[in-house]
């Protein structure tokens, strides 16, 4: 498997052969269905990342040096766009996921799901993949 | 006048957004501004700005009588007896505030009960729950019908000798239900209980006659009827507002300081602490003039055919179903697709240049009465078009298919 920086570019080029933003939006729905489904057990408020709309329970192991994250929502758009922070994100180093910047979903142009608004819990759950990433590495 | 006559008056109705002519829907959040709002703002800026009721000179009182004539245009809007029971406030929100605090600090005691419903919106069920707190009252919860209306039964066997005050909404924000605001007054004084109204989503719609209402206090927001952000204003009664001890401290409220005792300033200037927003009162009843000019009468005839249009419209798409049927509607038409989230179909409405409002609307107790997450929901104003109504109706159907 590759790093961050490949992953990232990798999800860049596929969203360089969309036309439209029907296709791109297609794209992360069909994604959003196929995200593997969290543990039941994790799907509650203990999990929640605190957003507004669209619920997000996140949920993080460390083993071997690596971080694993599982993750749903409500929202499909949101869910499809959680797939693509856990396709890079995950299994990755807890040291490499701190310092990354996240800057792929601004060249794929989904800032505006990390915008300021109180509509969408995605800002916070970068934020919370972060945190479980700076726990595991404090903790060893 | 032609809505698309009226819409040049507009000048953000002519933006694209994402590559499409914008479709604002989202009214009940906040509505556009005519140009005759955003240049009665940028002149006084020009021409008459200068602190008022203190210097003077020559602009401080040319700004103080205009700031002093707003008001008396307010009161002769919503035809208030003086001009001494207009408030100027930040906004509804600070107008209830105002009132849950200073009427607590005079009225409320221990025991004592204040009357919301279960379609306010926080700004009407917040600021109670912490005058209630403070005071050791209760608050109490006037339930809706399946329709999404106010349960008029339960309103009047709610009230009792330790009821202190209901504070209700005029029209639903996130149902568009209009409350029947002069039966529930009507009902409240038998019980002598003081009834303020919330009036944010009525005065962009609405004639209000607060004498006719015989409300104690009503509020209502600048910007939600084509009036500039962060002006709004509280009318209370007379009797009422000269019990009340002052809210916010400072300048302006004061009549004499001295560092052992301070003494207040008459009505209503006793409630208007610190130098207030003038140029957004005087934009405020610009907005007020605005529609005088189209006529409450023309303003809900075209609105309501809006609203007709899109029950019609949207009623036909599969799965979509409408969260409210009260019998009076405002131009609020709040709905959801069973099995989209609100979430979704707001963004992709979104990408189709349609700006409606998604979410709980900050009414989260009543979305977990309706047991949805939020909702969707467009709000027309003046200057929407039924063409606008096919645009929200295609791309819904649109949506539909994408999440099929």
């Amino acid at each position: 498997m590759g790093n961050i920086k490949e992953k990232e570019n990798e999800i860049i080029r596929e969203f360089e052969l969309f036309d439209d933003w029907m296709d791109k939006y297609n794209y992360l729905i069909e994604l959003g269905k196929s995200l593997p489904p969290i543990d039941e057990k994790y799907k509650t408020d203990k999990y929640l990342v605190k957003g507004c709309q669209a619920r997000v329970w996140l949920y993080a192991e460390h083993n071997d040096g690596r971080v694993k994250y599982s993750a749903d929502s409500d929202a499909l758009i949101t869910k499809g766009i959680i797939a693509l922070l856990i396709r890079v994100l995950s299994g990755q180093a807890a040291g490499d996921i701190i310092k990354n910047d996240m800057s792929f979903i601004d060249e794929i142009g989904l800032r505006e799901h990390l915008s300021q608004t109180r509509s969408n819990g995605l800002a916070n759950m970068i934020k919370q993949m972060k945190l479980y990433a700076l726990a595991f590495e404090k903790a060893g | 006048m032609g809505v698309q006559e009226l819409r040049r008056s507009f000048p953000i109705l002519e933006k694209r957004v994402n590559n499409r002519p914008l479709v604002y829907l989202d009214n009940a959040a906040t509505t556009q501004k005519p140009l005759e709002v955003i240049e009665r703002i940028s002149n006084y800026y020009r021409e008459e700005n200068s602190n008022i009721h203190r210097g003077a000179h020559y602009l401080s009182n040319l700004a103080t009588e205009a700031y002093e004539n707003a008001r008396k245009s307010i009161r002769s809007f919503i035809n208030a007896e003086n001009s001494s029971e207009i408030i100027f406030t930040r906004g509804t929100t600070e107008s209830i505030n105002l009132v849950a605090h200073s009427f607590g600090e005079k009225y409320l005691k221990k025991g004592d009960e204040i009357v919301i419903s279960a379609m306010e919106h926080h700004s009407n069920i917040v600021p109670w729950q912490i005058a209630c707190s403070r005071h050791e009252a209760r608050l109490r919860v006037v339930p809706i019908t399946a329709g999404g209306e106010l349960d008029m039964d339960a309103f009047r066997s709610i009230l009792g000798e330790k009821t202190r005050l209901a504070a209700i909404t005029h029209v639903s924000n996130a149902l568009g239900t209009i409350n029947p605001a002069r039966e529930i007054i009507e009902i409240a004084h038998k019980n002598d209980t003081p009834v303020l109204i919330d009036g944010a989503q009525a005065t962009p719609h609405m004639k209000v006659d607060v004498r006719e209402l015989d409300c104690d206090f009503y509020c209502f927001s600048g910007h939600k009827m084509y009036g500039p952000m962060g002006v709004g204003v509280l009318y209370g009664k007379e009797k009422w507002l000269n019990e009340m001890p002052p809210y916010q401290s400072g300048g302006e409220m004061i009549k004499d300081v001295s560092f052992e005792k301070t003494t207040y300033n008459e009505l209503p200037f006793r409630f208007e602490a610190g130098t207030p927003n003038v140029a957004d009162v005087l934009g405020l009843e610009a907005a007020t003039s605005f529609i005088t000019r189209l006529g409450y009468d023309d303003i809900a005839s075209h609105e309501v055919e809006l609203l007709e249009y899109a029950k019609e419209k949207l009623g036909q798409i599969e799965k979509l179903r409408f969260l409210a049927s009260p019998r009076r509607q405002s131009s609020v038409l709040s709905f959801i697709f069973d099995d989209i989230h609100p979430y979704d179909t707001g963004v992709l409405l979104d990408k189709m240049g349609v700006a409606v409002r998604t979410g709980h609307h900050c009414t989260q107790p009543l979305m977990d009465i309706l047991e949805v997450p939020g909702t969707v929901r467009a709000s027309f104003g003046v200057y929407n078009t039924t063409e606008e109504v096919d645009i929200l109706a295609d791309a819904l159907a649109r949506i539909r298919e994408m999440l099929a």
